[in-house]
């Protein structure tokens, strides 16, 4: 038993953290929020020349081959940097998707296109309001040819091609669809995070070719975003950290009532919590990568433990970041909205967690069976 | 990163399970493990001095602590994979905690050489149980105001005073005590660490009745109570030292193994027995999120205990961080124990035979305002993790740099 990162990890994790904290200061997050960007094209760039996009990519697609874990660590640095790329969507979800169930073929063009940082990816799932259900899909998959509307899509508006989950017969299916195709028109929408894009993809006969078995796409959706969700984890527990140490050196700075604010109980108990809620995810995560890197049967329960807290040290810190700035959080200037913002979004991505809770207790329901 | 066991692990466990099948029955998953009760005090203790008595004989208590006092040298995994196997066995409640947890490390970290050897063998056989005098009427979280005075005379020191909330203390054969010994001094200066024989002269011991009509705890009375200075724990005046040794370790054993009253599956089968709004709670969208959040927050501490682990296993200490086990299982146990009295409608305030389901739920949410406030109370806890973890600055105090008999303290009306 061994419930740590290794010394080769943890050294990774500081390459990334260097590099972040020079090529993706907050300054430049917010340069790309306020320009409408969408993402960060050079840094897109620097990301993919360092080989992240393909950590967990097999070589023989070009990527470097490691596994989960250090992915894990990669996604922990985006999470402090608030990195404005579309990393999850292509690394979590597409990649993985197409890594598990995609033809020779497939995993030739896309898994190499993204290692090499030429394609961006991402996963089209929901189209209104309310929970993803079976039901909730309407988007059609027939001969070949995507029909439907998809929203919100996150990085839609900027990604390569997505992976479209279609009613195909009488179940639903995988297809991949080329974004720059004929047959697709896509819109960017207003959004809490400009910086996690979000978009509407409307298909008219889109060429599109299945991804895995006809009729599993749901089932491959679900384990895709139990996958997706263990790194997203770790990316929401790094903006945690990096809240909860911005706050902090506010707090120490600022004074009243002749003493620095860091000094009253009132907000140092709330301060330790935020320190204990985050050490509890931080614990599920470490679970969940585990769980992911070895394949192990508890990755449902560990992915969803990892997700729901995580969402929830997030979001619970952003919120109180605000608080505990006084009227400097509550200005466009100060970056306490970027964290609010991001902590909100990213509670919504592959599902929200009251979602997650009872995927969870669906899987604990089964295990106690 | 391996959450499972390695091959010498596992081999390990298979022996530490084939020594536990040979003396001892597995327990119903679903059933919490035992705990002290008045009732059947006098034989769970007995129980339970037998069973440690046992496990010294065949090399299996206290397997942290080196060879020469009685322990087995094993690694921190080793104890917690014991710890892991015994806890699913039906065994007396453990009246050891208190000693093995707490005390017996103070003295590994303080105590001479003569003391070490009188002392710690006899704890790792269990024929000797310890109590904690630390708290009085009027030192409680501020455990540094504390009046019992002793006295110099000779080669012996005289303890006068009270102490209080001291669990165990009718059953034990020693006590660790921290007293006043230079009233002139600061507050946290003219403080002395000590071993005491409970059985010596002067010492009057009075149960009190729990909220939850138990009695674990006692008032301890000292009148001239004479103790040889042989029995001192550290220098003079260094017993504030001493005693922080003692918390920090009170600290992680309480919270190291807590998981928080009853598991998560009871939670699970007693939402499927009980319905609401006319069908099973299980299929209740609240119940179920509820249900997901106390599996979160279990699995949280879980692997946080055993990250500590990792953390002590490459040969750093766990640090107050150990502090957030406490504070998070005891108001977990809390709001569990009142969930699933919720569950079991009007039913759930029946309690003990009374109870129509396992009474479990009442059990724990009468025990855990208890562990809300042992061993330094939530408010305390969060106190330590910002200031000691995080290092935020203390609050200012009116208690420095004055005599202590000029510091108010303690309940006026
Ligand atoms: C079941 C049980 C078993 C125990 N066993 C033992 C034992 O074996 N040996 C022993 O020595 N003691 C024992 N104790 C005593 C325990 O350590 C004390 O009760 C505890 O430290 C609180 O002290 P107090 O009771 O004097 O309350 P107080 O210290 O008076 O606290 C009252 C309230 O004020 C709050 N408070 C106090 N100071 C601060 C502060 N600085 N900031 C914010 N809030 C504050 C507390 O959190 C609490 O809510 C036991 C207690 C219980 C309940």
């Amino acid at each position: 038993m061994n419930f740590d990162f290794s010394e080769e990890q943890k050294l990774l994790q500081n390459t990334a953290k260097d590099f972040l904290a020079e090529h993706s200061s907050l300054a430049h997050v917010r340069e790309i929020f306020e320009a409408d960007e969408g993402y960060s094209k050079p840094l897109w760039k620097s990301v993919a020349e360092l080989g992240w996009l393909g950590v967990a990519i097999p070589e023989e697609y070009g990527g470097a081959g490691y596994g989960y874990l250090e992915l894990a660590m990669i996604a922990g640095e985006i999470g402090q940097a608030l990195a404005p790329i579309p990393f999850g969507s292509t690394v979590y979800l597409a990649a993985e998707a197409i890594a598990r169930e995609g033809s020779d073929d497939q995993k030739n063009r896309y898994l190499t296109g993204i290692a090499a940082g030429d394609l961006i990816g991402s996963l089209a799932t929901t189209e209104k309001i309310g929970s993803l259900t079976e039901k909730s899909v309407s988007t059609t998959f027939a001969d070949g040819k995507l029909s439907g509307t998809k929203l919100p899509v996150a990085d839609g508006d900027v990604a390569d091609f997505a992976i479209v989950l279609a009613r195909e017969g009488d179940g639903l299916s995988l297809a991949i669809v080329d974004l720059t195709g004929a047959g697709v028109e896509r819109t960017r929408l207003d959004s809490l995070d400009p910086t996690r894009p979000q978009a509407r993809l409307v298909f008219q006969d889109a060429p599109a070719t299945r991804l895995g078995a006809a009729g599993q796409g749901w089932t491959i959706t679900q384990n895709v975003l139990t996958r997706a969700a263990a790194l997203m984890a770790f990316e929401q527990l790094g903006s945690a950290d990096r809240a909860f140490q911005i706050t902090f050196d506010f707090m120490m700075n600022r004074f009243a009532f002749g003493r620095p604010i860091a000094s009253f109980q009132a907000l140092k108990h709330r301060m330790a919590d935020h320190y204990a809620n985050r050490e509890l995810a931080r614990s599920n995560c470490y679970w969940a990568a585990w769980a992911l890197e070895n394949e192990a049967e508890e990755l449902p329960v560990a992915a969803a433990s990892a997700k729901i807290s995580a969402s929830d040290a997030f979001d619970q810190m952003a919120i109180d970041m605000i608080q505990m700035h006084g009227g400097v959080g509550y200005t466009w200037e100060y970056d306490c909205h970027l964290f609010y913002r991001r902590a909100r979004v990213l509670s919504h991505t592959l599902g929200t967690t009251d979602e997650w809770r009872e995927k969870l207790v669906t899987h604990l329901i089964e295990e106690a069976a | 990163m391996d959450f499972n066991d390695s091959p010498e692990e596992a081999a390990y466990r298979a022996k530490v399970r084939a020594w536990l099948d040979a003396h001892a029955t597995l327990r119903d998953p679903n059933k919490p493990a035992a705990t002290m009760t008045q009732e059947a005090e006098g034989d769970l203790i007995e129980k339970a001095k037998a069973w440690q008595a046992l496990k010294a004989r065949e090399g299996w208590a206290c397997l942290r602590w080196p060879k020469e006092y009685g322990g087995q040298d094993a690694s921190p995994i080793e104890a917690v994979i014991f710890n892991q196997e015994e806890a699913r066995y039906d065994l007396p409640p453990s009246i050891y905690g208190i000693g093995h947890g707490m005390l017996g490390p103070t003295i590994m970290a303080h105590g001479t050489d003569e003391q070490k050897k009188r002392f710690l063998p006899a704890m790792v056989e269990g024929s000797e149980v310890w109590c904690q005098l630390f708290s009085e009427p009027d030192a409680g979280s501020d455990l540094a105001g504390l009046k019992t005075s002793a006295t110099k005379d000779g080669d012996e020191w005289i303890i006068n005073g009270q102490k209080i909330w001291t669990t165990g203390a009718h059953f034990s054969k020693w006590g660790m005590l921290v007293a006043r010994s230079d009233p002139n001094a600061a507050k946290h200066a003219g403080l002395t660490y000590f071993i005491v024989d409970m059985e010596s002269p002067g010492i009057e011991i009075r149960q009190i009745k729990q909220m939850n009509g138990q009695a674990g705890f006692n008032e301890v009375f000292f009148t001239d109570v004479r103790v040889p200075d042989s029995n001192r724990l550290g220098a003079e005046g260094d017993g504030w030292r001493v005693a922080i040794t003692t918390l920090m370790n009170e600290r992680s054993s309480i919270g190291g193994s807590m998981s928080g009253g009853a598991g998560i599956s009871s939670l699970i089968k007693l939402a499927q027995q009980t319905e609401i709004g006319g069908r099973p709670a299980i299929e209740d969208g609240g119940v179920r999120r509820r249900i997901a959040d106390f599996a979160v927050r279990r699995s949280g501490l879980k692997f946080t205990g055993q990250r500590g682990l990792s953390a002590l296993s490459q040969g750093q200490t766990p640090g107050p961080e150990a502090s957030i086990g406490k504070l998070v299982a005891a108001i977990m146990g809390l709001e569990m124990g009142a969930f699933g009295m919720e569950l079991q409608g009007a039913a759930g305030i029946l309690s003990g035979d009374d109870s129509q389901a396992d009474p479990v739920w009442q059990t724990t949410f009468m025990g855990m305002p208890g562990l809300r406030l042992a061993g330094g109370t939530d408010e305390i806890l969060r106190n330590i993790i910002a200031e000691r973890v995080l290092g935020m600055p203390g609050e200012p105090r009116i208690d420095k740099g004055k005599p202590f008999k000029d510091i108010p303290s303690g309940t006026t009306r």
